[in-house]
């Protein structure tokens, strides 16, 4: 790319605020930053950075009540930051164009795909009908969707997560625009889906000579996949520059953390390998689960798993959705009753327990939610949430009950003042460490970590991980750590088991089965963790 | 109980966290502008017909069943504010003077609704199955006649008057209050901070009592004050139809009932009534709205 | 998908059964003879034949369980039994007052879509702040609003007031201007409020969004995207409106002392007239019943997430 040819985007001092209530507080203070011809341009940033506000901005998609303050965006040399509506819409899905966050809800229920490829060419062009019909049938082959003539008589819910972002895709290069914006493309996606999507991206970029903004929360993502990273926090940037020297050499200290955070570029630190001969904590065998469908046949969700789990170690359960992996947590923590096989904790056969011993049998094992946000309970204060498991088994004085709460708060990293709040006072790190103190208040045996860190900001992650780790360390606690993100497996976990469509594909220590993985599938969930062209990734993988 | 605590937590936090955004100064602006002017109105507006049903002789000293002879059908006017009707009875005082036998008729017609929907629809929701099936089933049933005809059929068979035109109305209550409830129920016992709460070890009895009511509660309030607007107006069609209080009682209903044959010559007597009954079930509306956005 | 209709039907037949027993039950189970007494009275000029005639049809001499079973066989054969005030068939009663009533209720419902439609689409398309709130509380101000009061208030305002409608010999339009009117306002409320408030809550839907970074314009979105995903859901409250149609239709028809079967219903409550009443109810109760259940088996046919889908993945 030569430096003489003008950008396709110029953003310079832009800043965005939003109107809340009487208030206009500013999200996107002063960022300026241009995209070339053919460049990719990594937007990286948490949740609050401004990425989203920014790349909407570009497109003039802001929500009602965002407003650009001032700054300019120059599209191929023109500032459309003041342009009409009307004259805006000329320029949307032709010159610049979307990707959007989420497939499964960013098509219309109700038209079909061939309906929805063909809007953007009745907007924008003159095609009759059926010269438009076989422009369709030649985009949707294009990004690599089989049978292009049976998908655009399909409707959306007809077509898979992965085949969605492909039609919207199709959409977003259908004129041929000079920049494509691409909204976190591939979060709501199975990792081993995501690398096909933006290798599709990838190449249709070569193909076409566009240009992409990138905006993403996965250093990783960005690591791979950008020319030049800019890392944007609380809406002003920290540090821009070429991927590789951000990445080599960063900057600023916000970069830094996030780098070091980030559980697919960080230099792992090896766990120190389990001493043979440790008693087992929690054994499975042969788990079976069957699911009875209202049609003839019953579903088999999981298929004959078997794997021991030794007292104080981490087991990582891997897997994509419908892998089985929640069905098999779900047996372990004694809400559904397992078709055949065995679960043993300590000396108990979970499948085997009735009403009140099932009760009993939940101060050994406790489970942990993804979401902070829906597993507790709003109308609760922290106290109460904390206190709750106490006061379902022996009654204990209240002045000790308090004791106990007052000590696990602190135990998890939160100060006391927090006892007297409610979780939407709290911020997502807080939730979950509140989470996990209602999970270790009975001090049990297994404790079962379902997701448990994957809806947290990579900063926040790094810190709920060091937590687990740390309790992990002092209480002897014994996890099962259940991930469809395999860089944080590889961080914290001990054993690892990899789960495909409900069999058991891969099972033994974390070393092994990243060194010499025994299936197929395996090393192609290792392959496409993100950020492996990162040298210091090459780095961090040797002893 | 448990639903007012955690009303009053959820608007002490929120009024907590607002102020501390800003300084004082900003405030009472920001409270000027934001101040729900029409949520005040309306509960100023509940209270004062509260009052009249309470106290009516503060409000008015004209009798409400004796009429001025002579003074028939008179204008608004500075010693009738809403004018007299064809017996010269002072029209506002009739007004006044009705409101307890429309709120009354109200409450009642709810408070049947609300304690028997709500426990059929708990019941279903809780234990679910066949009992579940056939509750929902009953709920069909009530649902599937029209509630005025359901009305007239209760009124039909109990005869004329208030208490039963408040049955009458509270029976086409039920349906909707259980189906509320039930749905509530279900939505709650599949949150995820409910398996965690059986997770933890509780039993059904502590789940229901600590996590499903109080979480359940906010929209039955929330439909409970609709419901009590929607019931002033069915009471008030009944009575206009005749089938409730009987005359001369000054209920709203039949005070437009009485209005109408003088509606060329006496329009006031028509017209004022109407509007209180609209101003009341409007306010009754409007605080809905209040209490179902404040549970988001 | 044939057992899922089969099961449906099954299911609507059922209520409608329980429906009819349950008015039974409150209406025919009281005192059977004492009502029909009546009949014998003089003046109805009733020969005894007649008389026995009638007897016979209510199966007076019998048990409960025998006047029951022959109800519903009668009902089922369009036989609702004698009018206790007027000593005619109910049965002819409602066929000279069923034809006034479609009429008025069918006009009314149209007027009531029309307007609900208008103001959800004209909320969502108004420029300013304000004129959208103003827009967005008619229809909880057109709920508030007693019916009969404002069948009244329409007489005193257009006919008294303006002379806009005449009261008079109206002709056989005029007649229904106002009675469509007082009928339209308490079924576009309901109508126009789902109708809002799927709007907005489509319109933030991301679809939306793509379609905007398409280019489309508002109306395009407007139309194109979130009126069809907006409309198909008000279906569902179909049979809520025919409800509030027969409510309107018995208060409008009293107020405006129009023939039809709510100024049927209302001097039947008025007479203690439960042979009346009873069909009313039982077929009322079967076209709601039906309604709901012509909605549930065309929505599949609406809606293409409820179709079948062939080849989820591949």
């Amino acid at each position: 790319m030569s430096t003489s040819q003008k950008p396709v985007l110029d953003v310079r001092d832009l800043n965005i605020s939003y109107s809340q209530g009487d208030e206009r507080p500013t999200v996107v203070h002063g960022v300026s930053f241009t995209v070339e011809p053919g460049e990719v341009v990594a937007l990286v940033g948490e949740s609050g950075s401004g990425k989203t506000s920014t790349a909407q901005a570009v497109i003039g998609l802001l929500a009602e009540n965002g407003r650009v303050e001032s700054g300019s965006i120059l599209l191929n040399g023109e500032d459309i930051s003041r342009w009409s509506a009307r004259r805006l819409r000329s320029i949307r899905g032709a010159v610049v164009s979307l990707v959007p966050q989420d497939p499964g809800s960013s098509l219309n229920p109700v038209l079909t795909i061939g309906a929805q490829v063909r809007e953007i060419l009745e907007i924008h062009g003159r095609l009759d009908r059926r010269e438009a019909d076989r422009k369709v049938i030649e985009l949707l082959a294009n990004v690599g969707l089989s049978q292009p003539e049976l998908r655009i008589r399909q409707y959306p819910h007809e077509l898979s997560g992965g085949m969605k972002q492909r039609v919207l895709i199709a959409i977003a290069i259908a004129l041929r625009p000079a920049l494509i914006i691409a909204d976190e493309p591939t979060s709501a996606l199975d990792v081993t889906v995501q690398r096909r999507i933006l290798d599709l991206i990838d190449d249709l970029r070569r193909e076409h000579g566009t240009s992409v903004l990138l905006v993403t929360h996965d250093l990783g993502v960005a690591a791979d996949r950008s020319d030049r990273i800019i890392v944007l926090q609380g809406g002003r940037i920290q540090e821009q520059g070429r991927t590789v020297d951000v990445l080599a050499s960063p900057q600023s200290a916000y970069t830094r953390k996030l780098l070091s955070d980030a559980p697919s570029l960080a230099a792992a630190k090896p766990r120190p390998p389990v001493e043979p001969g440790r008693p087992a904590a929690l054994t499975i065998s042969n788990l079976v689960q069957d699911f009875s469908l209202p049609t003839a046949k019953n579903f088999r969700a999981v298929d004959n798993i078997s794997f021991s789990v030794a007292r104080g170690t981490t087991h990582a359960v891997v897997g994509e959705s419908g892998s089985g992996k929640t069905t098999t947590i779900r047996s372990i923590a004694g809400f559904q009753k397992p078709t055949s096989g065995e679960i043993r904790i300590g000396d108990l056969d979970v499948a085997s327990l009735r009403s009140e011993a099932l009760r009993q049998f939940r101060r050994k094992v406790q489970l942990v939610y993804q979401n902070p946000w829906a597993s507790l309970d709003p109308r609760q204060t922290v106290q109460a949430i904390v206190e709750e498991p106490l006061l379902n088994f022996d009654p204990l004085p209240r002045a000790e009950r308090e004791a106990r709460v007052r000590a696990i708060i602190e135990r998890v990293g939160l100060p006391a003042t927090v006892l007297s709040r409610l979780p939407h006072a709290l911020s997502g790190g807080q939730r979950q460490r509140v989470a996990i103190a209602r999970a270790l208040v009975l001090e049990p045996e297994v404790v079962v970590l379902d997701e448990a860190v994957s809806a947290l900001d990579v900063t926040v992650q790094a810190q709920i991980l060091d937590l687990l780790a740390e309790l992990q360390r002092d209480l002897g606690l014994t996890y099962v750590f259940v991930s469809h993100d395999l860089a944080v497996v590889r961080q914290i976990a001990d054993t690892v088991s990899v789960l495909h469509n409900g069999r058991q594909v891969d099972y033994g220590t974390v070393e092994d089965v990243f060194s010499s993985a025994s299936t197929a599938y395996t090393r192609e969930l290792i392959d496409a963790i993100p950020g492996q062209k990162f040298p210091r990734a090459e780095l961090s993988r040797q002893p | 109980m448990t639903s007012l605590d955690t009303f009053v937590h959820l608007t002490t936090t929120t009024t907590a966290e607002s102020s501390s955004r800003s300084d004082n100064r900003r405030d009472v602006l920001s409270i000027l502008r934001n101040f729900p002017y029409g949520l005040a109105l309306a509960w100023l507006v509940l209270a004062l017909v509260l009052l009249w049903a309470t106290v009516p002789w503060v409000f008015t000293g004209h009798d409400p069943l004796q009429g001025t002879p002579g003074g028939q059908l008179k204008a608004p006017s500075a010693l009738h504010i809403l004018g007299t009707d064809s017996l010269g009875r002072d029209l506002f005082a009739r007004i006044v003077y009705g409101a307890v036998h429309s709120l009354s008729g109200a409450i009642a017609a709810v408070g049947v609704g609300l304690v028997v929907g709500s426990g059929l629809g708990l019941i279903a929701g809780s234990v679910r199955g066949r009992v579940d099936e056939a509750l929902m089933r009953l709920v069909d049933v009530l649902l599937s006649i029209p509630t005025l005809l359901l009305s007239l059929s209760i009124i039909i068979l109990l005869g004329f008057g208030t208490l039963n035109a408040a049955i009458a109305v509270g029976a086409t209550a039920i349906a909707g209050f259980a189906r509320l409830m039930r749905s509530e129920v279900v939505r709650v016992r599949n949150a995820e901070f409910v398996e965690a709460a059986f997770g933890s070890g509780g039993t059904f009895g502590k789940v229901l009592w600590r996590h499903i009511l109080p979480n359940s509660l906010t929209s039955v309030v929330a439909y409970t004050a609709v419901q009590f607007g929607w019931a002033i107006l069915q009471i008030s069609t009944l009575g206009f139809l005749g089938y409730g209080a009987p005359p001369p009682t000054p209920e709203w209903g039949l005070l437009i009932a009485e209005g109408r044959n003088y509606l060329a010559t006496a329009w006031w007597l028509t017209a004022a009534p109407g509007l209180i009954v609209v101003a009341v079930v409007l306010s009754a509306n409007r605080i809905s709205q209040s209490i179902g956005r404040n549970s988001r | 998908m044939t057992r899922y209709v089969i099961g449906r039907i099954g299911q609507a037949l059922l209520v409608l059964w329980a429906a009819f027993t349950l008015s039974f039950i409150l209406l025919q189970a009281m005192p059977g003879d004492a009502v029909l007494i009546k009949f014998l009275n003089p003046e109805f000029g009733l020969s005894a034949d007649q008389v026995a005639e009638i007897r016979a049809a209510y199966a007076v001499d019998s048990s409960v369980v025998v006047q029951y079973g022959h109800t519903l066989v009668n009902f089922l054969q369009g036989d609702f039994g004698y009018s206790l005030q007027a000593g005619v068939p109910v049965s002819a009663q409602l066929a000279t007052n069923l034809p006034p009533t479609l009429k008025l209720a069918g006009l009314g419902f149209l007027a009531a879509t029309l307007l609900a439609v208008f103001i959800a689409f004209l909320s969502s398309m108004a420029p300013f702040a304000w004129l959208r709130n103003a827009i967005q509380s008619l229809p909880s101000l057109f709920i508030s609003v007693p019916v009969f009061w404002l069948a009244i208030m329409l007489i005193q305002i257009f006919s008294f007031r303006f002379r806009l409608v005449s009261v008079i010999n109206p002709g056989p339009w005029e007649s229904l201007v106002l009675p469509v009117a007082t009928l339209a306002v308490p079924i576009a409320a309901p109508l126009a409020q789902i109708l809002i408030r799927n709007i907005d809550e489509i319109r933030t839907r991301p679809f939306v969004a793509v379609a905007r970074a398409k280019g489309a314009s508002e109306t395009r979105l407007l139309w194109r995207h979130v009126a069809r995903n907006a409309i198909l859901p008000t279906l569902t409250i179909a049979g809520v409106l025919f409800g509030e149609l027969i409510a309107g239709a018995v208060v409008t028809e009293t107020v405006f002392g129009l023939n039809g079967i709510g100024g049927l219903t209302e001097k039947a409550v008025g007479n203690q007239d439960l042979s009346v009443l009873q069909a009313v109810v039982v077929i009322s109760a079967a076209a709601f019943v039906t309604i709901n259940l012509a909605v549930d088996l065309a929505y599949p046919l609406l809606d293409p997430r409820l179709r079948t889908g062939q080849g989820a993945a591949a």
